[in-house]
């Protein structure tokens, strides 16, 4: 099978100083890979290298493209990376307000996406942004409101929403239940879990919490001093850590 | 006592505004940075469009300056009585004998012809501003032709009120490629900006861009599929002239609640009077 995402020994410096280096992996159509590791470990630094909104030092990102077949997405154009970026691509950020339009009403964040690819009948972009917000159970009587109006699960659900309606094939995300309570959290993870599963897209997940990918995730990759040090399955990796970072992180959190 | 050059700015100024115009002319729609000068008269009193007149205006031409589609306004008054002063130019009110005409929010009725040049006054030159104020961001959606973001402004238009509200400065594609600020026009106006025999140049004098349509450009106003453009009016005939397909001004004439509906463009309406009369 061809992997839907193939990185090969990307490495990212800034100034002398190491922001991720030496990351190569695989991740297969419908497969979640979760990347963890202490805070400064690189996980934010290699998800932007990898979603083109920064350019690595070296390294390649190999997409499988609908149209083409794999290509290295560094080598593309700006307009193709950034046509990629709002079709098979989507990128949850960890604050919302990062990745909303927060004087735009809902239903306009939702359907900013079709827009951007040719959707000109309202009645139609309205209707997709309505179910759209069902599917994050948002109610639909919200549609016109802004998300300023919103809770912060909420406006976080909103910016799933946006970003899925175009049924892109690859979702990043850099802590989607960072910043909320817990019982949001869990609320977040089963809606994420449910979607990944109905929908069966592939996804990167960066997060520092463990429960997270443990919800998520099939694959593991731990991250430490911009490396990575151990990778597997996620129930093998979490239950059954090799290298003594990753045991040390698995016990820390135990303890808690 | 200095006298002025002619058309008040001095040459160097005037070729640098006409290698914009040039450029403009050449990229149809696109935004073209210029030097704006200081010019005797506060910004939003047109200093773009009197410097784009400045620069293409010639002792031959004659000039019409029109504000609202009306000739007699103290704006229009004042700009006229500029270029009458510092280049002697001949003026007219008749939208027919001038060759260069210098407009704010309106576009003539009477159609306009190849020997003529329309000079608009633009406040506001980026139509992507209301969403994106980031002008990094803007420059780069106009390079990449990304422009999703104009349709989710006429999709939050018809969302709060039902039907696209934007009246003013509705946004158009120029030649199937940039997407530009007509300035504040009426939408009903916007028909006449395509395919017109006339050069048409837009200043932005605080703004410092400059761009245009060359004649028989083509330009199409954005809409939905379900909510396609209007050029609507007010549904009424001109009380002086019975023009029923002109654009209208509501004239309140009484503290009863009376009210008339009068053509905005002045010698559209006084020329048809004319003949009406003759
Ligand atoms: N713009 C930058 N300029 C300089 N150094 C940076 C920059 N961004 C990140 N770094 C450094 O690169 C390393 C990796 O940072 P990164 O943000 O990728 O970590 P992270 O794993 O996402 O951390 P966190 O869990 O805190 O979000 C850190 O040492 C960080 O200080
Ligand atoms: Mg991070």
């Amino acid at each position: 099978m061809t992997p839907l995402l193939s990185v090969k020994t990307l490495r990212k410096t800034y100034g002398a100083h190491v922001g991720c280096t030496d990351v190569s992996f695989d991740l297969f159509p419908g497969e979640v890979m979760g990347i963890v590791g202490e805070s400064g470990s690189g996980k934010t630094t290699l998800l932007n290298c990898l979603a083109g909104h920064l350019t690595p030092d070296r390294g390649q990102v190999i997409f499988d493209t609908r149209a083409d077949g794999p290509r290295d997405v560094l080598a593309m154009s700006e307009p193709e990376r950034r046509m990629l970026g709002r079709t098979d691509w989507a990128f949850v950020h960890q604050h919302a307000r990062d990745g909303l339009r927060m004087n735009v009403s809902a239903g306009g964040n939702v359907g900013e996406r079709l827009m951007a690819v040719g959707a000109r009948h309202y009645g139609a972009i309205r209707a997709q942004a309505a179910d759209w917000l069902g599917r994050v159970e948002i109610d639909a009587g919200r549609i016109d409101d802004r998300p300023t109006t919103f809770s912060g699960g909420m406006q976080q659900r909103l910016q799933i929403a946006r970003n899925l309606v175009t049924q892109p094939r690859l979702v990043f995300m850099d802590e989607p239940t960072g910043g909320l309570d817990v019982s949001v959290q869990a609320r977040l993870l089963d809606l994420l879990r449910g979607l990944v599963r109905d929908l069966g897209l592939s996804a990167i997940v960066v997060t520092h919490d463990l429960a997270v990918v443990r919800l998520l995730a099939h694959r593991l990759m731990v991250m430490k001093d911009g490396r990575v040090v151990e990778t597997g399955l996620t129930d093998q990796v979490l239950d059954d850590p090799q290298h003594p970072y990753t045991q040390l992180l698995v016990s820390s959190v135990l303890q808690v | 006592m200095t006298d002025y050059n002619f058309a008040y700015l001095d040459e160097q100024t005037k070729r640098m505004i006409r290698r914009a115009l040039l450029k403009a002319l050449a990229i149809p729609g696109y935004q073209v940075p210029f030097a704006s000068r200081e010019m005797p008269m506060p910004y939003g009193w047109g200093t773009g469009g009197v410097q784009v007149t400045a620069s293409v205006l010639t002792p031959e031409d004659r000039l019409k300056v029109i504000d609202q589609g009306a000739d007699d306004t103290t704006n229009a008054v004042s700009i006229r009585k500029f270029f009458e002063k510092t280049a002697q130019v001949a003026t007219t009110t008749r939208t027919t004998e001038a060759t260069v005409i210098q407009t704010r929010h309106r576009i003539p009725e009477t159609p306009l012809g190849e020997d003529q040049i329309l000079v608009y006054q633009v406040p506001i030159p980026e139509p992507l501003r209301f969403l994106e104020p980031r002008e990094t961001e803007t420059r780069r959606m106009h390079a990449l032709e990304e422009y999703g973001l104009m349709h989710v402004k006429l999709y939050e238009d018809i969302a709060r009120h039902g039907a696209i509200a934007t009246a003013y400065a509705y946004p158009v594609k120029v030649a199937g490629r940039y997407v530009m600020d007509p300035s504040p026009i009426p939408k009903f106006d916007n028909p006449k900006l395509s395919d017109c025999p006339a050069i048409q140049l837009f200043g932005a004098g605080r703004e410092q861009r400059i761009y245009a349509l060359p004649p028989y450009t083509d330009v199409v106003s954005l809409d939905f599929e379900d909510h396609p453009f209007e050029a609507s009016k007010a549904p009424h005939a001109c009380a002086l002239c019975g023009s029923g397909d002109s654009y209208l001004d509501e004239i309140v004439t009484d503290d009863a609640g009376g009210r008339m509906f009068l053509c905005s463009d002045t010698d559209y309406c006084e020329s048809r009077h004319e003949r009406g009369a003759a």
